[in-house]
């Protein structure tokens, strides 16, 4: 499974065999698994893979379930973000999310984005603020079409563009990672492509791991792929290896269309 | 033809099964075009060769036919992995078919031209190279039908042989050449059908390095092949 050129020479994270539990369940067993900064990296799988768990384990996501329960390391610049010392605040500021719904803020477009620069404190003035706004925003490709109504709610924009809102405020606080569960499956086609070259512009300048059920769309936008099945890391590698000649079998069932 | 029935859309299914048909189809014309021009031409049937030259038109037909479901198939099921590289062999395995198919016409074509009451020793020769063509046609065919790699590597093997042949013939009928210079016409028609013969052996080899490649994502090493076939051209030297 492993090839030497898939070696990341300085990972931005890297997960080293981690388990995930729900009570007694195991949702995710022994993944081990790099994430480079310049790439693009995306997991597929079935619904119920763990694909999702995993990704929320990367910035501590699932603290905010009971029952949860991480073992093994992750480490964000080899920092281990699940040692005592490290502040969940400043992780997930470092470690951005972007979830499958929507999820603005009821709260003018501008607030939206300003909101986590706020609490983090990193804008000393209203100047400094409506910089990093209007940065955030342009970034996000929402610029143009929010610039003469950003006192507006951010809910009252359509699905595509809440969407970019929420990429716009989750890089507001210039994060090195950001993690997309699914963050186009409520999307329209037309809403989809500027996102998904969204995406393709951010690259290089965070690490993205994306969650997706749309195979076609992890091979558009993702230079390496992994593909999760029943809690374990089946396999991963290039991108471009992974959907025109994947070395497992369930790997090739899966992405043609042969599982089940 | 290996049937393929697990994709979880049963259309998909439909569509690969009806385009493995279709190439299966378009090399049995193929293989059979070249078995009747060889026919043809060792019994000087006009009627055969001119049979011959018509079949092409089905064949260039199913040519097109692969390439429109291929593309369409393409376009609506997004085929990943070794589907996706069925669709790339699929695609490059029909245009080497219709040459063959060219080649078997041109074969077809020279039957009128010869003098029926020749007698010259290269026809028998030109025979049994003509059956090994067309096994090693048929066999790449098969390998693709039967998703079989290694019929595939023996494919590329044996078109050795069909070189082998190729040179044989060739200093023969230089000979013949140069004994009488009446021989010299049919003599050249003759060393055009070893070299189509030839070719097609080629391209037999191409169609089983695609299978390869549709099988096992890798493309065919050089020791697999064996030896890369320059014997023509060592040939012509030799005699030059």
């Amino acid at each position: 499974m492993t090839q030497d050129d898939l070696t990341i020479a300085d990972p931005k994270m890297k997960a080293q065999g981690v388990d995930v539990f729900y009570g007694e369940k195991q949702a995710i067993k022994d993944v081990s698994i790099d994430v480079g900064t310049d790439l693009v990296t995306a997991f597929i799988g079935p619904s119920g893979c763990g694909k999702s768990t995993f990704l929320r384990s990367l910035n501590r996501m699932n603290d905010t379930v009971a029952s949860a329960r991480v073992t093994g390391t992750i480490l964000l610049d080899g920092e281990d973000i699940y040692a005592p010392s490290m502040d969940v605040v400043q992780l997930r500021a470092r470690v951005g999310m972007v979830f499958q719904k929507p999820n603005p803020f009821p709260k003018s477009i501008y607030d939206n984005v300003a909101y986590g620069s706020r609490i983090h404190g990193l804008a000393a003035n209203k100047a400094d603020l409506d910089v990093i706004v209007e940065r955030a925003l342009t970034r996000a490709g929402l610029w143009d079409e929010v610039k003469d109504r950003l006192g507006e709610s951010g809910t009252a924009l359509s699905g595509g563009q809440q969407q970019r809102l929420c990429i716009a405020r989750a890089i507001a606080v210039d994060p090195e990672v950001i993690l997309m569960d699914e963050p186009c499956s409520a999307l329209d086609p037309i809403a989809t492509a500027k996102i998904e070259e969204l995406i393709h512009e951010l690259r290089g300048k965070y690490a993205i791991v994306i969650v997706t059920h749309n195979m076609q769309q992890a091979a558009r936008v993702s230079q390496r792929t992994a593909f999760f099945h029943l809690g374990t890391l089946v396999e991963y590698g290039k991108t471009t290896d992974i959907f025109t000649n994947p070395r497992q079998e369930r790997t090739k069932d899966y992405i043609t269309g042969r599982y089940g | 033809m290996a049937l393929t029935n697990d994709h979880t859309v049963k259309a998909f299914d439909e569509d690969l099964n009806r385009l493995r048909g279709l190439i299966s189809e378009m090399g049995g014309r193929a293989e059979q075009a070249l078995l009747q021009a060889m026919s043809a031409l060792g019994n000087g049937d006009l009627a055969l060769a001119a049979q011959v030259v018509q079949g092409d038109k089905k064949i260039d037909a199913l040519e097109t036919e692969v390439e429109q479901l291929t593309v369409q198939t393409i376009a609506l099921r997004a085929p990943m992995a070794d589907d996706l590289r069925e669709m790339i062999a699929a695609l490059k395995i029909v245009s080497v078919v219709e040459r063959i198919g060219d080649y078997a016409k041109n074969i077809a074509k020279r039957v009128a031209l010869m003098d029926p009451t020749r007698s010259i020793e290269a026809i028998p020769v030109l025979t049994s190279m003509s059956s090994l063509v067309a096994e090693l046609i048929h066999d790449a065919l098969d390998s693709f039908a039967a998703r079989d790699a290694d019929l595939a590597v023996r494919v590329t093997v044996r078109d050795k042989n069909v070189d082998d042949f190729y040179n044989s013939i060739f200093r023969t009928l230089v000979t013949f050449m140069m004994e009488n210079p009446k021989h010299i016409t049919e003599s050249a028609h003759l060393l055009f059908v070893a070299k189509n013969l030839e070719r097609m052996g080629d391209h037999a080899t191409n169609i089983a390095e695609m299978v390869y490649y549709v099988v096992t994502g890798e493309r065919m090493e050089e020791r697999e092949r064996g030896e890369s076939p320059e014997g023509g051209a060592a040939a012509e030297k030799e005699q030059g």
